[in-house]
């Protein structure tokens, strides 16, 4: 599994809201970390007697060099090929075994581990998790066949999905040398030549205690998590992890415009403009204004775009919006749409310009944020009634470089986001020079392609 | 050989008896009754959240479709929240923003289910309540609304005949189920669509949104009392009943088929399958337990192994049932590129076939009762895990103590069971095949190769 930023424009604004989220009222933390840097953090919550272990490594796509990239993620799927002590495909039958379920998925910036189970079988997981933290086989057959399933899935999920390759596109485009430019599951080029050395080595620079931070959440006691985080990770040694450079991008110094053909049927539109991302949980506010103009333009189906160019001009038969304000690197404020029948991608696109223009030229309603505060009031609520998800929001602000006991303080945060500030944010970042405009140009499928009347045989 | 077998029986044993006892005691209590509107009621009550779920299930999926009409049915369910008495699809919107409640919902061949989460606080939840009221049984569906969905509805439409994966399901549901209403495209075609009218939306509606035929499902943070009042207030004002035709039985032996559909993609999409297994079936657990063997259980799956382990020749390939008040359809699929798909098309066969013919190992049944067993309570560690549960028992008719039960039932499989069950359920000789993005070579030849043979 792997998630791409794409996934986040098919998500809702509101989840990435949710990110931002935690009420005094939450289910206590608990941290601590083991002598060789590993960070455990345990959330206490008894409603079910389950229990979920996740591991995140602080190594994704980011850190990746020129040739081998989808490294971080062929790796991720070799993390199930073996340790000496649990041979190949042991690991999966012994969770299944257990009741478990469990998978893994990288991102541009970390690769995490998760298994689901019952609260009796957390000695297991830990067992099995922290075997392969430093155990794991590789081997050239096991590698070269594994490839094949990526680059299996790499045609499923992109190379056959034209909104996909779009947006593989765009990124390379906005980008020169950030390595964001690069798609999480590698270049097809890229996975034909990896070795089984490449991933051995990606293997020995990250995989290390003080490279990650396992969270615990579920119906189990903070003091019985780290005794056991102690007993089956406290052994391993910390490794010295190679120095991540920072990368900043070139400034841009103008708009940016790119056409992708792919055989589809209806053109699509996807507009990105430069943002920052949260560093300093207290003293910034941009990240904050930010979540909220997204909100505010796409936050429900009656927010500004949807309203407008949805329902009313039918300019368009959808339109999106997502800012991600967490993560290692750049960010960016990115609209999307399908334009309607008979309408073109230039009539949407400035339509989504008309709606950002008034914006920034009249601001916006009270009424219009303290709907947005609402939604995430509500979600802070409402993400209690998912462990996963709750352990997830806790990995990822760990793994991009905050503190999940920043989250409080997040949510306040937003909370006292002024119309003014939003408007300010959108009149800073919506700007022609750091705009970046990719369409989808739909090519006819051969003719052949359509499953005609009486085309069934018998076999 | 013999030993082993021994041994893991013993341990199965302990396992179960381990893990019973926690399950028995992790089980919700469900509250059931009619209410006066004549809706079944299924509640649990559980305030560890502020929190209320909701969820109204309708027999209204797209199997009351007409083929004339397919798409109908899609269109009502969607059109519920864009209007009703006294509220545009804006006000809707905006109000249920304003309390931070979220709508959402299911639909499928048999069900249209409406459900809603809110606050469980006063204000916030009589607002929410108050909306879903409305859209339950006060819907106006627009015209200028109905138009517009309509052209919305379209474009998705032409859009998914260029996607392999919506081109091999349209296929693939109709070679199943033939002329059965479960073969129908639910969304619809561009046809169909383009010609539904206000009246035939209303219609629908009326005909279909009953209490009688409806379920109320309600999890979380209130009384019996208010629960008992929610059920009332969301249907009261529903549609008089309706006498309906009950759906058609599905033929659940079809003629081997295979069609082969070009496609530029580099992938073929490739499925297989005929009718499974209804909701309410005799073979269900076997046939459940039997699947997760055969192409359920994620990573430990016969196909996985077979496929992906064994071979790297695909990302994902799985099998499974998709119980539904009538047999719904029982389905293997996988993508892989086009250059071996006709070789990975042979090894899924081969599997399936040997499956079927030999059964599952002893190991293998003790290692799918294990993870089904083991399971048992990630199946209900949430609201809204138990809220889907509350509206399955309920639509389906199911005993109140299928929760209760499954874990027995589960362990009641035996492989006779699932050899029996698979032997009279499952024929690879008849079985429906779709292959879109076929090797480009190949396709012309088979399908002439096909046809003669079918001479």
């Amino acid at each position: 599994m792997q998630i791409g930023i794409l996934k986040y424009l098919t998500m809702s604004v509101l989840s990435s809201l949710c990110l931002f989220s935690t009420l005094s009222a939450q289910a206590k933390t608990y941290e601590k970390t083991l002598r060789n840097g590993l960070k455990v953090i345990v959330q206490e919550d008894r409603r079910a007697p389950v229990i979920v272990q996740q591991i995140w490594y602080r190594a994704g796509s980011m850190d990746e060099n020129t040739g081998t990239t989808g490294i971080a993620h062929v790796l991720e799927h070799m993390m199930f090929k073996g340790t000496k002590s649990v041979p190949m495909g042991q690991f999966s039958k012994r969770i299944a075994a257990a009741g478990g379920r469990e998978n893994a998925f990288t991102s541009n910036d970390y690769t995490a581990y998760f298994q689901q189970l019952h609260k009796s079988k957390l000695p297991l997981a830990m067992q099995l998790e922290s075997d392969r933290m430093r155990n794991l086989q590789l081997s050239k057959k096991e590698f070269d066949k594994e490839l094949q399933v990526v680059m299996e899935e790499r045609r499923m999920r992109t190379d056959d999905e034209p909104r996909a390759l779009l947006y593989e596109q765009l990124m390379a485009t906005v980008y020169l040398s950030h390595p964001y430019r690069n798609p999480i599951i590698g270049w097809m080029g890229d996975l034909e030549v990896l070795e089984v050395g490449d991933a051995q080595h990606w293997y020995n620079n990250w995989y290390a205690p003080n490279n990650a931070v396992l969270v615990v959440a579920g119906d189990i006691n903070a003091e019985e998590v780290f005794a056991l985080a102690q007993r089956y990770y406290g052994a391993i040694p910390a490794r010295k992890i190679p120095s991540r450079k920072v990368i900043n991008d070139p400034a841009q110094l103008g708009v940016k415009r790119m056409v992708v053909k792919a055989p589809a049927k209806l053109p699509n539109l996807l507009m990105a403009y430069h943002t920052p991302t949260l560093r300093d949980p207290e003293k910034e506010w941009k990240p904050y204004a930010l979540q909220v103009l997204a909100g505010i333009l796409d936050g429900n189906e009656s927010a500004r775009l949807n309203k407008t160019l949805v329902r009313e001009q039918q300019l368009a038969s959808s339109v999106g919006v997502s800012y991600d304000a967490i993560s290692r690197g750049p960010s960016l404020f990115m609209l999307e749409g399908t334009p309607s029948e008979g309408k073109t991608v230039a009539d949407l696109e400035a339509g989504l310009r008309t709606q950002l223009e008034l914006l920034i030229r009249d601001g916006v309603s009270e009424e219009e944020l303290k709907r947005v505060k609402a939604q995430v009031t509500a979600s802070e609520v409402y993400k209690r009634d998912s462990l996963f998800y709750q352990a997830m929001q806790i990995g990822q602000l760990e793994s991009t470089g905050l503190s999940h006991q920043a989250m409080p303080l997040m949510l306040q945060q937003l909370q006292a986001v002024t119309g003014q500030q939003v408007q300010e944010v959108a009149r800073e970042f919506i700007k022609d020079d750091q705009l970046s405009v990719a369409v989808l140009d739909p090519q006819p499928l051969p003719k052949n392609s359509v499953a005609k009347k009486g085309a069934v045989h018998a076999r | 050989m013999r030993a082993k077998n021994l041994v893991a029986t013993c341990s199965a044993v302990i396992f179960y008896a381990l893990i019973f006892s926690d399950t028995a005691l992790a089980t919700p209590k469900i509250e059931h009754w009619q209410s006066a509107s004549g809706v079944r009621v299924y509640f649990v009550e559980n305030h560890d959240l502020p929190m209320l779920d909701v969820a109204v299930t309708f027999a209204a999926g797209s199997s009351f479709d007409t083929p004339e009409k397919s798409g109908l049915a899609g269109l009502t369910y969607g059109l519920l929240n864009q209007g009703v008495e006294g509220l545009n699809e804006d006000d809707i919107s905006r109000k249920l923003a304003d309390v931070g409640a979220q709508m959402g919902g299911t639909f499928d061949m048999d069900r249209a289910s409406v459900s809603l989460r809110t606050l469980s606080s006063a204000a916030e939840r009589e607002q929410s309540l108050d909306i879903l009221a409305r859209i339950l049984q006060r819907p106006l569906f627009p015209e200028n609304v109905l138009a517009r969905e309509k052209a919305r509805h379209i474009s998705g439409l032409k859009e998914a005949e260029t996607k392999p994966e919506s081109i091999a399901d349209k296929a693939f549901q109709r070679a199943v189920f033939g002329t059965h209403t479960y073969g129908l495209p639910s969304a619809g075609t561009i046809a169909t669509v383009e010609s539904i009218q206000q009246a035939e939306v209303k219609k629908f509606y009326s005909q279909h949104y009953s209490a009688r035929t409806a379920v109320v499902a309600i999890m979380g943070d209130a009384t019996r009392a208010e629960a008992e009042a929610i059920a009332q207030r969301l249907t009261a004002q529903l549609p008089a009943h309706v006498d309906r035709a009950d759906l058609a039985p599905v033929t659940l032996k079809i003629v081997a088929s295979e069609q082969r559909i070009a496609h530029p993609a580099t992938q073929s999409h490739i499925l297989i399958g005929a009718p499974g297994m209804a909701r309410n079936d005799p073979d269900y657990f076997p046939l459940l337990v039997g699947n997760y063997i055969l192409g359920g259980g994620g990573f430990v799956s016969r196909l996985m192994n077979e496929v992906r382990e064994k071979r790297g020749m695909a990302y994902s390939v799985y099998s499974y049932f998709h119980p539904l008040r009538e047999p719904g359809v029982f389905q293997i699929g996988l993508q892989t590129k086009k250059e071996q798909a006709d070789e990975a098309l042979k090894i899924v066969r081969a599997t399936l076939s040997e499956f079927v013919e030999q059964g599952p190992t002893q190991s293998e049944l003790l290692a799918a009762k294990q993870n089904i067993i083991g399971g048992f309570p990630l199946r209900l560690d949430s609201n809204k895990k138990i809220v889907d549960h509350l509206s399955v028992i309920g639509f389906y008719n199911l005993p109140l103590t299928y929760l209760d039960d499954f874990v027995g039932k589960i362990d009641a499989v035996t492989l006779p069971k699932i050899r029996d069950a698979f032997s009279r359920r499952v024929h690879p000789e008849q079985m429906a095949t779709v292959i879109v993005g076929a090797p480009e070579a190949a396709t012309t030849d088979a399908a002439v190769k096909n046809t003669s043979e079918a001479k």
